[in-house]
């Protein structure tokens, strides 16, 4: 995910890559998720949105990752959701 | 009072036979008693790494099984003044001796001991469970590594809901010449993933090896680098406060040169 953070930086050296793949791989750990879990998130986020919308389920992605909290430094596990629309379902009001 | 000490770390051939080989001998030079316990029923290789292979009449087994009374299967390291093993059984399945039963086994040891030892086997399964049964305090063992780490992080979870906080940190294996062409973890990387208390860094030794095939701990060689850090590390056991010691590799000819002519400092 943080391929070009790993060119971009200063020190890319293999010890930054180190990191960062132990830092994701905890994330995963500790929240105990598997890809079972993510997959069942998957599925009723798919019913859940078909009802506004026709979406793209092949390009559909779901991950764990980490992300800011607020103005703070402090890395939390955060769910990224990417969900390809392929149109819009117009309710009746 | 006695204290119980796992020491563990998830991921096997990180060195926990031998930071508990080592640090047992560093306590019982600071004048204590202490037995080293090995708990790998099965793969039993604390026996190898003291050098006291051939003395072994009994095991853990035969005194949890009632077949000889404790006594009987301590063995006595003559090297140094009250240094004991209990070796593992090398033929029985692991599920031979119960959580329960370690428990007790080291009640029993508390009473005539200052510390007790464990050295628990590689995984998170049986062997694990039974090693920190009895156990009141715990080593985690790493190396710079994603594995390791990763497991390590795993072991102080099982910790915390096996009711066993607090559990203090050993990197092993350190090459500060890596870490500083920036190819290895460093020290604070670590600490800071773990979030844990780290206890001492043991740096890569040759020595170890060496020793190892002797079957003497390298605590007791004083050339040792990692003797040293083990020394340390079985220092700030007994509640010393002693800084880590300088793993920089030693400075080459030239940049000795520098340091003379004050180009570097």
């Amino acid at each position: 995910m943080d391929i070009f953070k790993i060119f971009t930086r200063e020190d890319s050296s293999s010890k930054e890559v180190a990191k960062e793949r132990l830092r994701l791989l905890l994330v995963h750990d500790r929240a105990n998720v598997s890809p079972h879990f993510l997959e069942m998130i998957k599925e009723e986020l798919i019913q859940v949105f078909s009802d506004y919308m026709e979406i793209e389920e092949e390009g559909m992605e779901i991950e764990l990752t980490r992300t800011k909290l607020g103005k703070s430094d402090a890395l939390v596990p955060a769910l990224i959701a990417n969900i390809p629309i392929k149109r819009m379902k117009h309710l009746p009001k | 009072m006695s204290k119980v000490i796992v020491v563990t770390s998830g991921k096997g051939g990180v060195g926990k036979t031998t930071t508990v080989a080592n640090i047992g001998t560093g306590l019982a030079l600071l004048n204590k008693k202490v037995v080293l316990l090995d708990a790998d029923i099965g793969l039993r290789n604390l026996d190898v790494v003291m050098g006291l292979e051939n003395r072994i009449v009994y095991d853990l087994v035969d005194v949890v099984e009632g077949i000889c009374k404790l006594r009987q299967a301590l063995i006595r390291d003559k090297r140094f003044e009250e240094l004991y093993l209990l070796p593992a059984a090398q033929t029985k399945e692991k599920t031979a001796v119960t959580p329960e039963q370690m428990k007790e086994l080291c009640d029993k040891l508390k009473q005539d001991f200052d510390y007790i030892l464990i050295d628990c086997p590689a995984g998170i399964e049986h062997g694990f469970k039974n090693a920190v049964a009895g156990a009141d305090n715990a080593i985690i063992v790493t190396t710079p590594e994603v594995a390791a780490v990763r497991d390590a992080d795993r072991i102080i979870g099982l910790l915390e809901a096996s009711e066993l906080p607090g559990p203090k940190l050993v990197i092993n294996r350190l090459r500060s010449d890596m870490v500083k062409k920036g190819d290895m973890m460093d020290i604070e990387d670590m600490i800071e993933i773990l979030a844990i208390e780290l206890l001492g860094v043991v740096p890569e030794d040759e020595k170890i090896v060496i020793s190892t095939n002797k079957g003497e701990p390298a605590i007791s060689d004083p050339a040792s680098k990692a003797g040293q850090a083990f020394r340390n590390i079985s220092r700030r056991i007994e509640g010393e406060d002693v800084p880590l010691m300088n793993l920089e590799v030693e400075n080459s000819f030239m940049e000795r040169l520098k340091i003379f002519f004050g180009l570097k400092r």
